[in-house]
């Protein structure tokens, strides 16, 4: 019972933290083309930062879905507090 | 805040502010409204999300209400404000929908625009305090009351199917179901590419290795569309909501009526300001993104094979 308490909780440590590096290195990617971008065409700034929000949200998509589902794994799953898990396990 | 004798733990605050009022049918048989989470799962799966359902659908009848307003007090000489900004709305998805979707369709438009204002007014709940309107409901004899309706996993889902409905129906509409059928087996692997040239030999290696290979590709990347669809509008919403509670909850513990403890609430107060204001971006970007992929993949449903 402890083990998987302890588990889930791993699980949720790794994925939120690989979430985050993987979209902050996309990110600070996007972020160095586009500046780059802007830098070779002042002109184009202004479309250049529409579609660089865009990507922004794609980017962070999978990450935050990861995220999402560690936090349902923390809250709202019952696999962590000892409490709820007896009770789910019966 | 406890709702019907749960302690006020820190758990029990989270656990609260993240259950959904919901309808079912209890154990017993009777139908009503379930007085906590486990019995809510309990109730399997005809059971409503009440607050989602309400929200959401108010929230539509709002916009439409206000559209249709504007739409009939149309006037050129003297625009008023809010037809000003309904007008910019209009434009901005209207110019989306026709940069994103070259063929000619006249549901497009307009659904990008709903699609971007009913997620936004949705997602613009969260910017709500976040016990407000729960508290109030308490008072109110309500137990639970989530207010947000893209934080609950079955909105954007739903939002992604009826979606992920149009694309196969135009898919199947525009290519014809072989088309459609044709692109999902002969994408991306064919015989011919790999260099072999006699067509027997390359009618077996299609038909026996490479077209159940694309298939399934293709199958799981059209089944990708709706779930990444939905589950991304949902997971930021429900990150960001999380972080609000976790802020009030972190401070609120601190918050004591000595002079430091105002100063914690006060930090608290800040903090969550700061974080509302980031998400204020959150908040449009998503509906913006939910709006985009809607274009960019009906656009896909509606382009002919080369074949």
């Amino acid at each position: 019972m402890e083990t998987i308490v302890g588990m889930t909780a791993i699980a949720i440590g790794i994925m939120i933290g690989l979430a985050a590096v993987g979209a902050a290195i996309g990110i600070g990617l996007l972020g160095g083309r586009f500046l780059e971008g802007t830098a070779r065409q002042p002109e184009m700034a202004n479309t250049l930062q529409g579609k660089m929000f865009l990507m922004a949200g794609l980017i962070d998509a999978i990450p935050i879905i990861g995220v999402g589902i560690a936090l349902y794994l923390l809250f709202a799953s019952g696999l962590v507090d000892p409490v709820a898990l007896k009770e789910l396990l019966g | 805040m406890a709702a019907n004798g749960e302690a006020l733990t820190s758990g029990g605050y989270i656990k609260h502010h993240l259950t959904n009022l919901t309808f079912g049918q209890h154990s017993d048989g009777s139908w009503g409204i379930a007085h906590s989470a486990k019995e809510a799962a309990e109730m399997g799966f005809w059971s409503f999300h009440v607050d989602s359902m309400f929200w959401s659908i108010g929230l539509a009848f709002i916009m439409f209400f206000v559209f249709r307003k504007i739409a009939k007090g149309f006037s050129i000489e003297n625009p008023s404000k809010i037809q000003l900004f309904v007008e910019t709305l209009f434009e901005f998805a209207d110019t989306s929908a026709k940069e994103g979707f070259q063929f000619k369709n006249l549901w497009i438009a307009p659904l990008a625009l709903t699609i971007f204002c009913w997620v936004f007014l949705m997602n613009l709940m969260d910017l709500i305090p976040v016990d407000w309107i729960p508290e109030l409901f308490i008072f109110l004899g309500v137990d639970y009351m989530k207010i947000v309706p893209s934080t609950d996993i079955n909105i954007a889902l739903g939002l992604a199917l009826a979606i992920f409905i149009m694309i196969v129906y135009y898919s199947l509409k525009e290519k014809s179901p072989i088309g459609f059928f044709k692109e999902l087996a002969m994408h991306p692997f064919s015989a011919k590419e790999f260099g072999v040239s006699n067509t027997g030999v390359q009618l077996v290696i299609n038909l026996f290795i490479l077209y159940p290979l694309n298939l399934v590709l293709e199958t799981v990347s059209l089944l990708a569309k709706p779930v990444s669809l939905g589950l991304r509008l949902f997971g930021n919403m429900y990150a960001g909501e999380l972080i609000f509670i976790l802020i009030a909850l972190m401070f609120s513990q601190l918050f004591t009526m000595t002079a430091s403890g105002f100063m914690m609430g006060v930090a608290g107060g800040a903090l969550q300001l700061v974080w509302a204001i980031f998400h204020i971006l959150v908040i449009t970007l998503q509906a913006y993104i939910f709006m985009m992929l809607t274009i960019v993949y009906l656009n896909q449903a509606h382009e002919h094979g080369d074949h």
